[in-house]
């Protein structure tokens, strides 16, 4: 008897335990496939948010964010300037959540997110025509296809290629 | 019960907007400017000033309609407070806006009497 239970709660243990990595390989694999992004700050939003989509934190590294935030005077041609204490708070916001790893490895280089190894990978299945499409006129233009874009959401789910 | 809903609604007004398009305007006016016109912001509005962009180029022709970024193709809403009441109702917001796209269409800022004539015309249009 005292065997049996001994037998049962070890089997419950592995159980849970085996419930628990499942769920974990789960959320791990919608995180970090790393299509959905859920850092917010209001700021962020509001001003990097106004001509294009609030590109996500995680999508740039921090020195290339500094970067980014010293040049926005001339922002890839455009005067995206800042107040400075919209500057600093929004550049703590994408220091504090920016690329790390792998991602942040490839970005090394260049400042455009489209530019990197890994956008290419994630892409390459994109047909040609539809980067010419004039709803989606740039391929920084997340939001013509990932639909979900401005929440942070890019999971293929929610992908529509306009035709 | 009328009166109840004019206070609420002037209470939320008040609340959503510091100030009102006609309080901006008054903002631009200076000593030894003209006074505004609105002819003078169409045209200035609709003109490129030797460089590729006009504020119609994002803002369209027609502000009281929806515009698209030039660049990046996002939307626009509405620039005219005729057709979108949230427009020029912050002066830091106005100021920032004019700082920048003034620099990306004309390399330069915008004078009192450029930002008050453009903001004439906007409010002209319905």
């Amino acid at each position: 008897m005292n065997h049996t239970m001994r037998r049962l709660a070890f089997d419950l243990t592995v159980w849970v335990a085996s419930l628990f990595a499942a769920l974990a390989l789960v959320a791990h694999e919608a995180m970090a496939g790393n299509h959905v992004f859920a850092a917010d700050n209001a700021r962020w939003k509001a001003e990097c948010g106004s001509c294009h989509i609030a590109y996500p934190p995680q999508l740039l590294p921090a020195p290339a964010w500094g970067r980014i935030l010293s040049g926005l005077d001339r922002h890839f041609g455009v005067d995206a300037s800042l107040d400075a204490a919209s500057a600093a708070e929004i550049g703590a916001f994408l220091e504090r959540n920016a690329a790390s790893g792998r991602r942040a490895r490839e970005q090394a280089q260049s400042l455009r997110v489209t530019e990197s190894a890994w956008f290419r990978h994630e892409h390459d299945e994109v047909p040609a025509a539809a980067w010419k499409h004039p709803a989606v006129k740039s391929p920084a233009n997340c939001a013509a296809c990932h639909t979900t874009a401005e929440q942070g959401d890019f999971r293929e789910r929610n992908i529509r290629i306009p035709r | 019960m009328r009166t109840i809903g004019l206070v609420f609604g002037l209470l939320a007004a008040a609340s959503a907007s510091a100030a009102t398009p006609a309080e901006i305007l008054r903002g631009f006016e200076a000593p030894g400017l003209a006074s505004f016109s609105a002819q003078r912001g169409e045209r200035f509005f609709k003109v490129t000033h030797g460089g590729d962009w006009s504020c119609a180029s994002c803002h369209t022709e027609n502000p009281v309609g929806q515009g698209r970024h030039a660049k990046t193709g996002k939307d626009i809403a509405p620039l005219a407070p005729g057709a979108n009441p949230q427009r020029f109702t912050d002066a830091a917001r106005v100021e920032k806006w004019f700082r920048r796209n003034c620099n990306d269409v004309l390399g330069r800022a915008c004078t009192a009497q450029e930002k008050g004539d453009v903001l004439a015309y906007l409010m002209s249009l319905r």
